[in-house]
């Protein structure tokens, strides 16, 4: 459980926040420059904040009233940094040990030899970080900061300065940290994928402020806050579960609110619980059940609502059980003649849908 | 082979002596001052700035003279330093390190803060997350980073204290045995009618240990480099 409530004031900036999470993935998700970087900073105790108070678990880090301020070393939370940051001057294995050197032995939560063989980097420990690759560094500065034992790990966009095959090395790991060590993180991202993948909790960032802050599902789904967020291309996130694998085609059957999606083959396991994200140009709309297409996923529903502001496309909100939210040109809006109430068929294209769509699962609704 | 004479043997090693207890006792205040100005922002910054900078400005014999009216026996602090711990500074080897110590400890500075500046306060910070405290830090993260320029610094000084003459002259004198360092021994060579043979030797082994300081930092400077992989 972290809880934060904190304000500081640089300039004609001013960063506000508050929100409190449950273990699990939160990820702090907005526009660069809104303040999340600041936020982190704030969190591990680099940042000082002109009052409020920050705790994690049932520790105090800050609290302005009572006058508390543990400097950055008494406060155990890992920190990875964007640009990773380790040692130039000492080898893997001494980057890796830093830290926990530091812990005492009976308070060290996870091994030398099962982190580095988690994080696949045994072959590295002699090396020198200048002979490493961006995502070497990151795997390391990642377990540099687990073996502190950090009773909470920031992450300030891990990922941003990798590009996207490494970025998809990397993601597992952290999957791996938040399933298996149970790791609670404060990731932050501006990335959807990541978001998607990872968060248990979105807590949205603009302009210093939070804005949102709930489950991906439900903040992800609120049209309201998409001007808000920036960045994410709009579509909706899905809570389904996996049903069935089609050996001969290779596709994976999902099932959520009583309908079945059918994806490319995904390699997981039936019965395991996933988020997939449906992007709204990827929904087409039709008012009778369409015959004789290539579409494979035709899903009847009713038109909710529309966003129409005036440009070109519209979003069209349908409800089939769940929100799912098509964009389509304002031109076939008015041709098809949609309004609120209106009986519609939504198509997903099975291949729109990619391991990026897929992230690991809330509760099905 | 060449060989040099025991009294030239003897101008050597006491100007080793000099030259190293100078630099080894200059270069914690030399980190310290260094680190306050690249630093600190604190009032009188700038004027500590221009204090330690003044040796390299100011004639030489000026802060060799300013050192004798300091730590003379007569001296404001001298007087006091004798009279409570009966020690004698002025006209004593003490007092040349001391003088090649105010004279290279510009150098030194300048090129510990340059260093300091250079560093990427990141891993400090990412070091503070890791549980270590100020100082700590310092010692396992920024003293490792600025080790090239300490070592710069510190050969940079130990060159200019083996060079050191106005000041010293001023101080200490010129006294064989005492005070009588190679610069000091090589003008009473050239002062004296017959001292060119002698100023000769002396000139050879002052070009010979500038080279060998040179390749020992040079050295040492490659082994840092290699060390930090880059």
């Amino acid at each position: 459980m972290i809880t934060v409530d904190i304000h500081r004031r640089i300039g004609d900036f001013t960063l506000k926040a508050a929100f409190s999470t449950q273990s699990g993935v939160t990820v702090l998700f907005g526009r660069s420059g809104a303040g999340k970087s600041m936020l982190v900073d704030t969190l591990a105790g680099l940042v000082k904040p002109d009052g409020g108070r920050i705790i994690v678990g049932d520790r105090i880090l800050f609290d302005s009233e009572q006058g508390i301020n543990l400097p950055p070393e008494r406060r155990r939370l890992g920190y990875v940094f964007q640009n990773a940051r380790l040692f130039p001057h000492l080898t893997v294995r001494r980057n890796l040990t830093y830290g926990m050197h530091r812990i005492p032995e009976d308070e060290r939560r996870h091994g030398f030899d099962d982190i580095v063989s988690l994080l696949d980097i045994s072959a590295l420990l002699n090396r020198r970080p200048g002979q490493l690759s961006g995502g070497e560094k990151q795997r390391i500065a990642i377990g540099r900061a687990l073996l502190a034992s950090p009773k909470l790990l920031l992450m300030d966009e891990p990922l941003a300065a990798l590009d996207e095959p490494l970025r998809n090395e990397i993601i597992p790991f952290i999957e791996d940290l938040r399933d298996s060590l149970k790791v609670p993180i404060v990731y932050v991202s501006h990335s959807v994928d990541e978001v998607l993948r990872l968060a248990d909790t979105l807590v949205l960032i603009s302009e210093g402020s939070v804005t949102a802050c709930g489950p991906v599902e439900t903040v992800m789904n609120d049209m309201a806050l998409w001007p808000v967020a920036g960045g994410f291309e709009v579509g909706t996130v899905i809570a389904a579960r996996v049903t069935g694998q089609d050996k001969v085609f290779g596709l994976t059957d999902l099932s959520f609110s009583g309908h079945r999606l059918r994806v490319p083959g995904l390699g997981v396991h039936i019965g395991s619980q996933l988020r997939l994200r449906v992007r709204a140009r990827d929904v087409a709309l039709a008012l009778n059940r369409p015959t004789n297409i290539s579409v494979l996923n035709v899903i009847e529903g009713k038109v909710s609502q529309i966003r129409d502001t005036g440009e070109p496309q519209v979003d069209v909100l349908v409800d089939i059980g769940v929100p799912l939210i098509s964009r389509i040109t304002r031109k076939s809006m008015h041709d098809l003649g949609l309004a609120p109430g209106r009986k519609v068929f939504a198509m997903i294209k099975a291949v729109a849908i990619d391991r990026n769509s897929i992230g690991h699962g809330g509760p099905v609704l | 082979m060449w060989t040099p004479t025991l009294a030239e043997a003897e101008i050597l090693l006491l100007s080793l002596k000099v030259a190293a207890v100078s630099v080894v006792f200059s270069l914690p205040c030399g980190l310290l001052v260094a680190w306050f100005l690249a630093r600190r922002r604190f009032p009188g910054r700038t004027a500590l700035d221009a204090l330690v900078h003044l040796p390299l400005i100011l004639p030489p014999v000026v802060v060799g003279y300013l050192l004798l009216l300091f730590l003379g026996r007569n001296g404001i602090v001298g007087a006091w330093l004798y009279e409570v711990f009966g020690i004698t500074i002025a006209f004593t080897w003490k007092g040349a390190a001391i003088a090649s110590a105010v004279m290279g400890f510009p150098l030194m500075v300048r090129a510990i803060r340059l260093s300091l500046e250079g560093v990427d306060r990141g891993f400090e910070s990412a070091a503070r997350t890791l549980g270590a405290g100020p100082v700590r830090v310092f010692m396992t993260v920024t003293l490792p980073l600025i080790l090239p320029g300490v070592l710069s610094g510190t050969i940079l000084a130990f060159a200019r204290s083996l060079g050191e003459f106005g000041a010293t002259i001023a101080f200490v004198s010129n006294i064989p045995g005492e005070t009588r360092t190679l610069p000091l021994a090589l003008f009473t060579a050239i002062q004296s009618a017959s001292g060119d043979a002698t100023a000769a030797r002396l000139v050879v082994i002052s070009v010979v240990l500038a080279l060998v300081t040179l390749i020992a930092s040079e050295v040492m400077a490659r082994r840092i480099t290699v060390r930090f992989g880059a």
